[in-house]
């Protein structure tokens, strides 16, 4: 499974979500749009995910986000990621959701955990300012204990820079 | 009561012999460090005898522990038994310098080891400069339990280091450290603990939950440690004298990065409130928390000065990773690196001279030390990954965690002599990262 096919997922179903809006086919579009954009084709087929679980959030609007170097400012992207799991999290959850912030292997341990911890703060008062309540959200800073992708490479070290949204204790996890 | 470590108490004593000094004197074949680590100093150490039935293998045992000490330093290069020419049967039989001199053994070092009807262990040695004809400083033997043997050999060779360099030993000494096991992105890690030599390895924690950077308490009675087992990161205080555990996070989201002052009596760490990181000190026996920074700066990875007064400490306010130095107090900061790159990891030497550091330039990450002020900066090792040195006693010698890349990549400990020389693979069973040496054991 690769990262990179949520994001072009979620920025799918955003493109999809400004022209259809919400309408029967759900918040950000119906499946035939996912299967249109060219998602959903390989691994598990998230072409027939029910929208309301959180399968779909972590597959279809994607889990994570992805910071730059030794940065923690949210970039466009990311904040489109944010919006639709925001929206997800008010339409279908009331579950406490936990932010993990991390980190690529190319910093000291002590300082990657206090940078993952702004990442994952940045994603906290983000989803805040959207309007989730900040009582629900919690967050904990993994530095680079917990790398998802294991090559020492660029394209490691970006899958790796990441915050994930866990919703948990909800159904369907 | 389990305690983390065998309680070994060692007596020793001086025995007869010359009133010679201890320590270098111009007319022997004493030496600096720097000097030792350009030219070895040629010396033996023919097998110990043994002076009671049944201490033949514990004889030999401390002699190849003695040797191995003094051989990983790179001070010292160890003449071997194949080629002395004589043969040394008895203690207190004088030392004949002409069988050592042609084979130009500097320093000869002889000793013996008895166990008593107690199960007690007793080992003693001499220090010869050969070609000077003269014992260097007075005879010595070391008492203590059977299970002490490798630490009375420790002992020997600290006693013979220091002779020979003005220096203090580093040999009686533990090293606290993370064990590392399964595949890079599911680590399983543990709290061990060995011998500066890599013997007796134990561990100390399980391998349920993350644990980072070990430290010891200044008396290495006690480590702290952080530890992921409630959730996030949070520092614990693992007693060994009581064998309890305490949280000293103080309700802190995250805290992490801990250090004792050098009287025991504090711990100085990060604390996050979930976005920000900055240091305090907690005092252990009233529990009161102090803040030392107050900024939006990541403010990590702090260390005292030998003498408590001042914290070292790394901070991202300037805008990228830089050292600075405060008073232990807190206040005023004064930023001492400016070289090109990021710094990280700053640890103050015993010696109170030097700062060691993590540099990170280019893509490349370096072991360096530098002068308190900033200046004489020196980089002591290159690779993909070096990271976290650690002091050894006597601050000559610095040990640190070198990862590999790659998907296969996995870290080990190394050590090297602040003169940039001597770059050894540190033995582990396993894995293995963030070390911290402990002070000379007692």
């Amino acid at each position: 499974m690769t990262r990179s096919k949520y994001m072009i997922a979620g920025l799918a179903l955003l493109a999809a979500g400004c022209s259809g809006g919400a309408g029967d086919d759900g918040l950000f579009g119906s499946d035939r749009d996912l299967d249109a954009a060219g998602s959903g084709t390989t691994g598990i087929s998230s072409a027939n995910l029910d929208p309301t679980t959180v399968a779909y959030f972590n597959q279809v609007i994607g889990d994570r986000v992805f910071f730059e170097v030794d940065q923690s400012n949210l970039t466009p992207g990311a904040m489109a990621v944010l919006d639709q799991q925001v929206a997800w999290l008010m339409q279908n959850s009331s579950a406490p959701v936990l932010i993990e912030g991390h980190a690529d292997e190319q910093g000291t341990r002590e300082y990657n955990i206090a940078l993952s911890a702004r990442r994952a703060a940045a994603v906290r008062n983000y989803m805040v300012t959207k309007g989730l309540s900040d009582s629900r959200l919690s967050t904990i800073p993994y530095g680079k204990e917990r790398p998802i992708e294991i090559c020492s490479e660029e394209r490691c070290w970006s899958q790796n820079r990441r915050a994930v949204t866990v919703v948990t204790g909800a159904a369907g996890v | 009561m389990k305690t983390l470590f065998a309680a070994v108490a060692i007596a020793f004593g001086l025995m007869g012999g010359s009133a010679i000094a201890q320590g270098c004197a111009s007319d022997t074949i004493c030496g600096t460090i720097e000097d030792f680590s350009v030219k070895p100093l040629p010396y033996a150490v023919p097998r110990f005898i043994a002076e009671t039935a049944g201490a033949d293998q514990v004889a030999n045992d401390i002699t190849s522990v003695i040797a191995g000490n003094l051989n990983n330093t790179g001070l010292f290069r160890e003449v071997p038994a194949e080629a002395h020419l004589s043969r040394r049967d008895s203690f207190g039989a004088p030392v004949q310098f002409a069988n050592w001199t042609p084979i130009n053994v500097q320093a000869l070092i002889t000793g013996a080891v008895s166990t008593g009807a107690d199960g007690r262990i007793t080992v003693k040695f001499r220090l010869w400069d050969t070609f000077n004809g003269r014992e260097l400083g007075q005879g010595q033997q070391f008492t203590g339990s059977a299970a002490g043997w490798r630490r009375m050999a420790h002992k020997v060779a600290d006693q013979v280091y220091s002779r020979l360099t003005g220096e203090s030993g580093y040999f009686d000494s533990r090293v606290v450290f993370v064990s590392e096991s399964g595949p890079k992105n599911a680590r399983r890690k543990q709290i061990t603990v060995m011998d500066q030599d890599g013997a007796n390895v134990r561990n100390l924690t399980g391998a349920g939950s993350i644990v980072l950077a070990p430290r010891f308490s200044p008396d290495a009675n006690s480590v702290i440690y952080t530890s992921y087992e409630t959730g996030r990161p949070q520092v614990y205080l693992l007693d060994a004298t009581s064998g309890q555990r305490r949280n000293l996070g103080g309700g802190s989201a995250v805290s992490f990065s801990p250090r004792f002052s050098p009287d025991g009596r504090k711990i100085v760490m990060s604390l996050g409130d979930g976005s920000n990181t900055d240091i305090f000190t907690l005092d252990l026996a009233s529990g009161q928390q102090s803040r030392l920074t107050n900024t939006p700066a990541i403010e990590t990875s702090p260390s005292y000065s030998p003498d408590g007064s001042q914290v070292v400490f790394e901070s991202d306010r300037g805008g990228s990773q830089q050292l600075y130095v405060m008073p232990a107090s807190g206040g005023q900061a004064k930023r001492i690196s400016f070289g090109e790159g990021r710094y990280a990891t700053p640890v103050w030497s015993p010696r109170g001279d030097l700062v060691a550091f993590t540099k990170m330039v280019g893509g490349r990450f370096h072991i360096g030390v530098m002068r308190l002020d900033g200046s004489q900066e020196r980089l002591l090792t290159a690779s993909f990954l070096d990271e976290g040195p650690t002091w050894a006693p006597n601050g000559r010698v610095l040990m640190f965690f070198r990862e590999t890349s790659g998907a296969s990549g996995a870290p080990a400990l190394y050590s090297v002599d602040i003169t940039g020389r001597n770059l050894r693979r540190v033995p582990t069973p396993s894995f293995a990262s963030d070390p911290s040496w402990s002070g000379l054991l007692p």
